[in-house]
This record gives C-alpha cells, structure tokens and sequence, in this order.
C-alpha cells in the first residue's frame, strides 16, 4: 500500500514574497523519490486544515500581507499548537516564523498578537538585514538568504534553530537564527531553505515519516530515485559551496 | 558661459578616460556634478518639449526605446540615456555627449530611470510627463518589499509638472495618484498573456475600468491590434506589444499636449505614421535580440525577475530550439536566488547547458521539476562556446540575467564577426 504524506503550505497568497513556494515543491520532490505519495494542501483563510496533516510550511510576506492572515492565524492558533505538541514537523520562514513568536511590533508602535509557539518577540528594526547567510545546525551549514526588517529576541529557555556563522540571523547580535520547539523550526533563511538544505528537507521527511508510519529511515523508491538523489546532492553541494563565498 | 565651462571640462575628462582606456562613462557627469550639482537640472530644464522619465519592474529599455523612435519619426531631436546609465551622473555623462558650446542639441529628454533612481532624479529634475509601466517582484535584495517599490513610483507621479501615463492593468499602478493622469491597457481578450505576480498565486484583483488612451485589443503571430490599427511587430513576444501600447500612449499625450499649448513644431498624433514606425523598430540590446552563429539562429533573452523570466518563456520559448540558461548574482543580477522558484519551467523540454556564477541553484530549481539538463557549468565563456559547439545545426536560445547576458553578448558579437 501507498503511504501518502499531507503537507500543507499556509496562506501562499500573501506569505510568499520569496520563492518560499519553493520549500513545498522540493519536499514534495524529495518524498516522491522516498517512494511516499503526496496530498498538497494550500491553506488559505477560512478554510479548514485538515487534523491529519502530517508537515506544514509557512513563508514569509510583507507587512500589508501579515495583516491580512493574521487574525486567521490567531484562529487556527490553538490548532497549530495542539499539532506542534503533537510531533507535527513544521517549517516557518521570516513572516510566519514572526507570527509564531508572542507577537510583532512594528515602527509605529502597534503590536501584531503572534499565536506564541515560540517564547520570543519581534520589533520592527531600523534597516532591514539583507545577506546571504550560514549557519551551523548542529554540524551542518544551512546556506540562505535573509531579508528583513524585523529584529527577534528569543526569551530564556527558547532554543534557537542554529548559530550564525555569517550574517545577521534573528537580530544581528545574539548569533542565533531561528527557533525550534518540539519539531516546529522557524527561520529567517529564504532561498529557499530546503532546496539548498536537503539533509534539512529529509529531516523533515524523517520526523513525519518516524511519527505516521514508524518509519526508521528514508528509503530512496528505486535505483532511479536513488541516482536522481544523489545528483541533487552533488549539484546542492557545489551550490552552497559557491553560496557561501559570495558577498552580501 | 558657466554651463558652457562646465560642459567642457566634462569632455576633457571624458577624452583623458578613453585616452587612458576606460568607458568614460560616469566620471565626467560626476565632476559636472561636483562643481555645479544643478548642472543637469540646467541644461534639462531649458529643452522646449520637457523632460519624460519611464520607470517600472520590466520594460523600461525597450519602452524607452520605442518612444525615442515614434518622436523621432515625428520629427523631434530626442536625447536620450544608454540603459544602464541610470544615476543621475550617468544621464549628465551622456548628456555631454550631445552638447555643443554648452547647450544639449535636443527637443525632448526621454529617460529611463530605475525606480529607485528615479526618486533622487525627480528630486532635482521635474518631469513633464513620466510613464510608470507596472511592479513586479524583482531586486527585492535591494529595495525590500514590493510596496516599497510603488511608492517610489508615487514619488514620481507627485513630481510629474504635466501628465502621468498609468498602466491600468497592474493594480499597484493603476491607483497612483496623479494631478492629470491617463492610461493605457488592454482588453479582457489579450489578458491572459499577462500574468501577474498576484494572479500566479491565485489572487484575482478587481480591474480598473478606466477608459484608455491606447489599447491592445488583440495579439497574435506578432501582430498586434491596437483601438487605432493594427501593425507586425519586429520585437517579438506578447510582452513587447504591451511595452508598445505603452509607448503609444506616451507619445500621444506628448503631441497632443504640445498642440495644444500652441507648439507647432509637431504634427498630430498620426495612427498609421506611428504603427509604421513602430513596426521598423529592432529589440534593445540583449532583450530578444538575434544573432547569426554558423548560419543558425541564435535569440538572446535578458530575464531578471520572476515575472519577465514567465513571460518570456510563455512568448518566445522555442521547443525546438538548443537551450541555454546563465544566472549571475551580482549586484544588478540580484544577490538572492530565490526568485528562480517563482518562475514555472514545466513548459521548458530540456536544458542543454546550465550556466553563470549560480549556475547550481538554477540546476536545482529545473531538477525539482523534473527538466532534463546536459552540462552544469559556472564558467560562462566555457559553457557558451560549448554550447555552441555541440548545437552547430539547430536554433539556439539563451536566457540570461543581466551580467550574464553583457558577457554572452560581447563573445557573441565577435563571433559573429569572424
């Protein structure tokens, strides 16, 4: 029998000013060639997501987009919490990764409630954080772009996703980048993370796989598959290599 | 006599820079501007028809142009900037170019300005009129968010002295504010040759029904149909057609407007004199321009954003021709690569050879969708001449960022001449 993976991408329309799309497309790629099937499903608010949806990915959009998901965000909220003590991996970049904090302040002031996933805050900065950027989760390097204004302060007991190794990460000043708690990650890294990351995509894969099938490892569907992966993973490799050299 | 001063020391330092080699292309405009930071603001202020500034995401070479070309062909001596040359010292440079004893030998400046270029230019410079084409996610590396780059548009449209031309199909224009304003279009038929960046994503905004000055009614086989006649177009692809209602416009509220206060100088906006010499225009450099190579032809793309990279596989994507794709990444190609998994490839066969600096992320993006590639290869000069070795008897295609296409267009040009 098949085994179907349901990943969902929330509110595309408005978080998905940098390629971030991108993110659902190579999990979806990657899990075919693991030999799962897989359901998309596209989030958009006021529609219903799904109890049984096994990843969720959010992106990131500009200050007139977070205004228009967020009250569907506070919505879903204690959903999205049941799910991340539940195990559900999630992947949040820049706006969505904000929102999942206690909440956003911007320049003038006003404060933008966040569902407070992650014990963190965000206030608006002075100039936006515009680079590529390393960092180290554990001991890879995720490679990516960041861009934003907003500067993020992760409170005491929250653990950042990885360290800055160049770039500005969460605030330009602490060295962390990102969140994680129980599987839900978040992260400034645009590019997106997953396609220059695949080692990131496939934990991804694992931590669904693990909690909806037992699953113990990745198994590529056939000699094909297995061959497409590893060029993937040999052009990714001579793509972040290059990426980590280049300036800004 | 100051101007007159100024303008020469400029040439001098033009002359010393291609003595020693270099372009000379920015320095003079920057020492003009260093001893009299109103020095363009002077010899601009005094041209009898005004200053026209053309800004927005895509099309803004070709646009400018074609309305260089349909003033001229009214008549008028246009002075106009190289693309590229976009600070305000490289339009001073080029200027002086077309300046004798102190005065620029011209009728009318039409200047293509990028958006954020554009801002500091209106600042010393009013326009006459500006024609604002449409935004689109691109270099958001460099100006943040699209919202950003409309208001850099308003900017120009509140500067604008006499009339602002608007594209009333992009939502984000077709709202600028504007003391006298008119627009361009096209119909419901045509519209789905332009895909906007909201409508990718499923979101469909309400249409503007302002009525337009010039509208693209039909496009088919290069032959566009405009409310004033219809002409074959040279520049290929739905895309150009639209940079052509634009210019249209623009060059019908120019005649218009300087008939009326009196200027008889020009004659009336003439359809069939216009879409004639419409039809005779030949792309700008490196966007859709063709080359000769071995007796096959080659056609040259420029895409830097995920809107243009769409619309030119949408309208010039020839499946039967050798395909190339080089992405750089340096500051006018834009730093951030993300923006290649904004464009869908799925209409793309194969890719023959995959280069630029970023070469890799290019190759991931076309892998993802299953698109087969031949070589990957970051060294440009390599790929292409690869390239062209291994497709001697096909057509060719190449799309190429910015950079990128510089670099494959200076090799081309000489091996066309061999």
């Amino acid at each position: 029998m098949k085994k179907t993976l349901k990943i969902a991408m929330l509110y595309p329309r408005e978080m998905n000013i940098y390629g971030d799309h991108g993110n659902l497309e190579v999990l979806t790629h990657r899990a075919k060639l693991y030999g799962f099937d897989v359901e998309q499903i596209i989030y958009e608010p006021d529609e219903k997501l799904p109890a049984d949806v096994d990843i969720i990915l959010g992106g990131g959009g500009q200050d007139s987009g977070q205004n228009k998901i967020v009250d569907d965000l506070i919505k879903i909220g204690s959903q999205l919490h049941k799910l991340a003590g539940n195990g559900v991996p999630m992947l949040m970049i820049c706006g969505l990764y904000q929102l999942f904090g206690h909440y956003f302040l911007t320049k003038d002031d006003q404060k933008i409630a966040g569902i407070g996933i992650f014990d963190m805050v965000t206030k608006a900065g002075s100039e936006r954080l515009i680079s590529n950027i390393v960092t180290n989760w554990d001991d890879y390097k995720l490679v990516g772009y960041e861009n934003h204004s907003g500067l993020t302060t992760l409170n005491n007991k929250q653990k950042p996703f990885a360290k800055v190794v160049a770039g500005a990460g969460n605030n330009g000043d602490d060295q962390t980048e990102g969140a994680r708690i129980h599987n839900v990650f978040g992260s400034y890294l645009h590019g997106p993370i997953l396609s220059k990351n695949p080692k990131f995509a496939d934990e991804l894969l694992m931590l669904a796989a693990r909690r909806k099938f037992s699953d113990e490892f990745l198994k590529p569907r056939d000699e094909s598959a297995k061959k497409q992966l590893v060029k993937i993973h040999e052009i990714a490799e001579q793509a972040r290599e290059i990426a980590m050299k280049r300036p800004r | 006599m100051r101007i007159f001063l100024i303008s020469l020391i400029g040439k001098i330092v033009a002359l010393a820079t291609r003595v020693r080699g270099g372009h000379g292309s920015a320095l003079p405009g920057l020492i003009m501007e260093k001893i009299d930071p109103r020095f363009l603001g002077k010899i601009l202020g005094n041209l009898p028809f005004g200053v026209v500034v053309i800004s927005g995401t895509n099309g803004k070479t070709t646009t400018t142009k074609m309305v260089t070309e349909l003033l001229r062909a009214n008549g008028l001596k246009v002075f106009t900037n190289p693309s590229g040359s976009n600070f305000t010292r490289g339009v001073a440079s080029s200027a002086l170019k077309q300046m004798k004893w102190g005065k620029l030998r011209a009728d009318i400046a039409v200047l293509e300005l990028d958006e954020a270029h554009a801002v500091h230019f209106v600042n010393k410079i009013a326009p006459k009129y500006s024609l604002l084409l449409n935004v689109f996610r691109d270099q958001l590396d460099r100006f943040g968010e699209i919202d950003t780059t409309a208001k850099f548009l308003e900017k120009i449209a509140e500067k604008t002295t006499g009339t602002v031309i608007l594209n009333r199909e992009d939502p984000l224009v077709s709202k600028i504010p504007a003391r006298v304003k008119k627009y361009f279009g096209y119909s419901r038929v045509v519209a789905k040759l332009f895909p906007n960046d909201d409508e990718l994503y499923g979101i469909t905004d309400k249409k503007s029904n302002q009525p337009a000055e010039i509208i693209l009614e039909k496009f088919e086989n290069d032959v566009a149909e405009f409310n004033i006649g219809a002409t074959k177009l040279q520049l290929g692809g739905a895309h150009n057609a639209l940079n052509a209602v634009a210019a249209l416009a623009l060059v019908k509220t120019i005649l218009d407007c300087s008939n009326k206060s009196g200027n008889d100088e020009v004659g009336i906006f003439n359809p069939e004199k216009m879409l004639r010499a419409l039809s005779e225009i030949k792309p700008a450099f490196g966007r859709g321009e063709s080359f000769v190579i071995d007796g096959q032809p080659l056609e040259l793309n420029l895409v830097k954003n995920p809107s243009g990279f769409r619309i030119v596989i949408a309208s010039q994507y020839n499946k039967n021709a050798a395909t190339m794709i080089a992405i750089n990444d340096h500051y006018s190609d834009g730093r951030d690569m993300s923006w290649l998994w904004d464009v869908d490839f799925s209409a793309v066969k194969s890719v023959d050879v995959v280069s630029g600096i970023r070469a890799n992320d290019m190759a991931l993006r076309l892998m993802c969708q299953d698109i087969k590639i031949g070589d990957i290869n970051t060294n440009l000069r390599a790929s292409l001449t690869q390239f062209l070795s291994q497709n001697p008897d096909t057509p060719k295609q190449i799309f190429a960022t910015y950079t990128a296409m510089l670099e494959i267009r200076k090799i081309l040009k000489k091996e066309c001449r061999k």
